[in-house]
């Protein structure tokens, strides 16, 4: 059968669709985007790419929080007399054809002056005039035609953050400052003309002087605040072997050119600088669309309707307080605790626990912050504030004061503290030798030990590396915040997994049939009832049945929150909850069910349970070997005998945790000495996320969710987790030969430093070369890695 | 005054003023974002009406 694809969406509509302008589109609303687009002349939107657009949403009464100008103002970027700015963060931005729509906003409505996409940060800038047109028209605007933008708590309360160039200035300026240098120094290497020479030598060293200046106290000066720091704390971190090595690279070659004693290591200075900065260049590999330190602000609104003296109006959520009615519309997420007043909640909590069933409440129930009402109005009462609900508690504990983190110890550190006490002590010994054989040869030797031990390579192997490792997980979808991540990913020996959502899939649920079966015309019956249905249930239900064909039913009524009556002929079905059927004998369990009655006869239930992820046993097998395993989850106990005998013996399985819990359960593995990697999705993961040494987020869209964390994994490649580990334990060998490497180098130039016959041209050749074949080595030695885990 | 301190002269000046090219680009935000220009500039400033651009499309 040939599928139809909606014209604008993309999405198959073989049952129904709305016809208009010989296109076929699988709602109106879709068809509405495709009329403005008409109208204003903007149909190229569909020619860059095919069924570009997003079903708009029903967007009703959300944004009237930004008729307030308290709320505007802090939104705006930037605003005076007649000119606002704002930026706002688009989630569907994802094509060429998105782009272009955006850019032209102005010709939807010609009171907005510009617009300006940036691709990689999904984010639309837009210029107007507050005067001609306020910000919730414009946020309207991009709603209905399908681009509706995410404002969240956090855009209220953070001030904009200043984007940090400075490493790129650096880069620049040792970059240039090298690169003249390096120039400069070349005719007195090759000895052209020595009379030449004599003449204009001293211009030619006094300008490579300058030119080292901002190199040394600019470009480089975070290795002299860095290894300052270190010995402060009493660490010899490889910033120190650097910093000594920059310093009396600096010293030595300004006392030569002022004494006339020769020509200086300025472009082995500058060069060393510059291949350091090269190395923090490449390692600071960030997705600019990813957000690693995202708390519950993110995901909260910044205002809610409050209803008072029956009257609605908007409020900050800070300014909710206890004993005040809340209004929650379709869509729309629930921000404190409360209790239920009027309405039929169906709460999706998958946010919070990964669960993907909504959960039914009826008036008199307690709703948690953090859930997202699916059916209709409700009206709530508040029991806490913000700061003080269940779930955001959480972020009030030390974990995520980040002060508190105890910084790693990486490899390199590891390695520079040897190193540089062996430098040191060879420097000495040669000295002291020096001493007795030709004291005026003893400084010159004591310096230039310093200067060719200076650890460029070995400093230069982990950024290489791990940012090359960084971005080879990057392409395979799994985002790590920073190198680090790497080197604490191959220390791990306990996974602990969340299981809702982690080890289970919200995608799809496993729908069990108990009770009396069905027969086809009962079937072709209730698949067509089921499609009348926007409930979420039902919707699922509805493509279990994709073979059926489905026919036209009678008197089709839905009671919001119980269920669904429908005729056929003379049949009568009722399918919903168990008062609804009139199944009294049904006990209430915990499972999510659907349930059938025909002419008010019980036939059966549908369960809804998650389906757990494709290759969790084989992940968990082959971890068992390597990894202490443990699954953590919010739930009951009402898996716990399936999943004893689906995952291997050894797994501890722990139940009914809370989110304070999990951190717990983390820190004490901590303490018995364990690395612990926790793979969560949830809010609800965020603590023991944040305690663990590796925090990772499992997530089914990368662009949506994820709580604060070390790394994100796009849930398509839950199963390679294995592989990552592996691959990581692989670049932290590949760094430890890079050291063995430099360390050659090392050795050669420790010979002509210690003999005396250090040259400032040989400093210059072997300075450079050790880099850049450690360089290679790892980029070459990593690429084949890359390839290996694909 | 030998030809060298010019020639010296000018290639520093030349030198310095893509510095500050770059120093100000970088500041002007135009390595901020790498990819959306690239996009950008292969649209038409022209809109095309609609029945000569559908001809083209599929």
């Amino acid at each position: 059968m040939k599928s139809t694809q909606c014209y604008h969406c993309g999405d198959s509509c073989d049952d129904k669709y709305v016809k208009f302008d010989e296109k076929q589109f699988c709602c109106n609303g879709c068809k509405t985007v495709y009329e403005i687009f008409s109208e204003n002349d903007l149909t190229c939107y569909y020619d860059f790419q095919e069924n570009p657009g997003a079903v708009p949403t029903e967007i009703q009464g959300k944004y009237d929080f930004l008729e307030q100008e308290e709320i505007v103002k802090k939104l705006l970027d930037f605003s005076d007399a007649n000119t606002q700015i704002v930026t706002l963060y688009i989630p569907h931005i994802h094509c060429s054809s998105c782009i272009w729509v955006l850019e032209n906003l102005h010709k939807l409505k010609p009171e907005i002056s510009s617009s300006q996409v940036n691709f990689t940060k999904k984010q639309v800038r837009v210029t107007f005039n507050l005067e001609n047109i306020s910000l919730k028209e414009i946020v309207l605007l991009l709603s209905a035609i399908g681009y509706e933008p995410y404002i969240s708590l956090e855009d209220y309360e953070g001030g904009k953050k200043a984007v940090d160039r400075s490493l790129i200035y650096k880069l620049g300026l040792a970059g240039f400052a090298f690169g003249n240098v390096m120039f400069l120094s070349f005719p007195e290497y090759f000895e052209v003309d020595g009379f030449w020479i004599e003449k204009y030598k001293n211009v030619f060293r006094w300008l490579m002087f300058f030119f080292s200046l901002p190199v040394v106290f600019y470009a480089g000066k975070d290795y002299f605040v860095s290894a300052f720091k270190g010995l402060r704390s009493k660490i010899l971190n490889i910033d120190v072997p650097i910093a000594l090595g920059i310093s009396v690279l600096f010293i030595r070659s300004t006392v030569e050119i002022i004494f006339d004693l020769g020509t200086g290591f300025f472009d082995s200075l500058t060069g060393l600088v510059f291949f350091l900065l090269l190395g923090k260049f490449f390692q600071q590999k960030t997705y600019n669309f990813l957000s690693f330190e995202r708390d519950y602000k993110s995901y909260f609104p910044i205002a809610v309707t409050r209803i008072r003296n029956s009257k609605e109006e908007n409020v900050p959520i800070y300014d909710v307080e206890k004993g005040d009615r809340l209004l929650i519309r379709n869509e729309e997420l629930i921000p404190v605790d409360g209790i239920l007043i009027n309405g039929n909640a169906a709460i999706d909590y998958s946010f919070v626990t990964g669960e993907a069933v909504p959960v039914e409440k009826k008036s008199g129930d307690k709703l948690f912050a953090g859930g997202k009402q699916l059916s209709g109005v409700i009206e709530m009462e508040v029991l806490a504030s913000v700061s003080q609900s269940y779930l955001t508690q959480l972020w009030s504990n030390d974990v995520f004061n980040k002060e508190n983190k105890s910084p790693f110890k990486t490899i390199t550190d590891t390695i520079s503290k040897n190193f540089t006490i062996a430098v040191l002590s060879i420097a000495i010994l040669a000295t002291v030798y020096w001493l007795f054989i030709d004291s005026n040869k003893a400084l010159n030797v004591f310096t230039a030990v310093l200067i060719i031990a200076c650890p460029c390579a070995i400093a230069l192997a982990a950024p290489f590396t791990l940012g090359n490792m960084l971005r080879i997980f990057g392409k395979q979808k799994f985002y790590l915040k920073n190198a680090t991540v790497v080197e604490q990913l191959a220390k791990i020996d306990t996974v602990i997994f969340d299981k809702t959502g982690t080890l289970t899939t919200n995608k799809e649920s496993k729908i069990l049939y108990e009770g009396e079966a069905l027969n086809l015309v009962e079937e072709k019956f209730l698949k067509s009832t089921l499609r009348a249905s926007n409930h979420p249930l039902s919707r699922t239900l509805y493509n279990k049945f994709h073979k059926i064909e489905t026919q036209p039913i009678t008197n089709y009524k839905e009671v919001v929150g119980k269920g669904i009556e429908a005729n056929f002929d003379t049949t009568n079905l009722k399918l919903g909850s168990a008062s609804f059927v009139n199944n009294n004998d049904e006990k209430s369990t915990l499972d999510t069910a659907v349930h059938i009655s025909f002419n008010d006869v019980y036939k059966g239930k549908y369960i809804f349970k998650n389906a757990y992820r494709k290759g969790v046993k084989q992940l968990f097998n082959s971890l068992n070997k390597n990894y202490n395993l443990a699954v953590v989850s919010g739930d009951n106990e009402g898996e716990k005998e399936y999943l004893q005998h689906f995952l291997p013996s050894g797994t501890d399985l722990l139940f009914n945790q809370k989110p304070e819990n999990k951190l717990d359960v983390v820190a004490n593995l901590q303490k018995q000495g364990k690395k612990t990697a926790m793979i969560g999705d949830g809010l609800n993961d965020a603590g023991a996320l944040a305690q663990s040494d590796v925090g990772i987020a499992l997530s089914e869209n990368i662009n949506v969710f994820s709580p604060a964390c070390d790394g994100i994994l796009d849930a398509s490649k839950f199963y390679k987790i294995e592989t990552f580990l592996k691959a990581s334990k692989k670049a932290i060998k590949i760094i430890k030969y890079c050291f063995i490497l430099s360390l050659c180098y090392n050795v050669i130039g420790l010979y002509f430093a210690v003999t005396g016959q250090l040259m400032p041209v040989i400093a210059a050749i072997l300075m450079p070369l050790s880099s850049i074949s450690i360089v290679v080595f790892t980029t070459i030695s990593t690429n084949l890695l890359g390839t290996k885990i694909k | 005054m030998s030809v060298i301190y010019l020639l010296l002269t000018l290639s520093i000046l030349v030198a310095i003023v893509f510095f500050i090219a770059f120093i100000y680009s970088v500041k002007r935000g135009q390595y901020d974002d790498s990819y959306t220009p690239s996009v950008r500039m292969l649209f038409d400033d022209e809109l095309v009406k609609e029945s000569t651009e559908k001809s083209t499309k599929v």
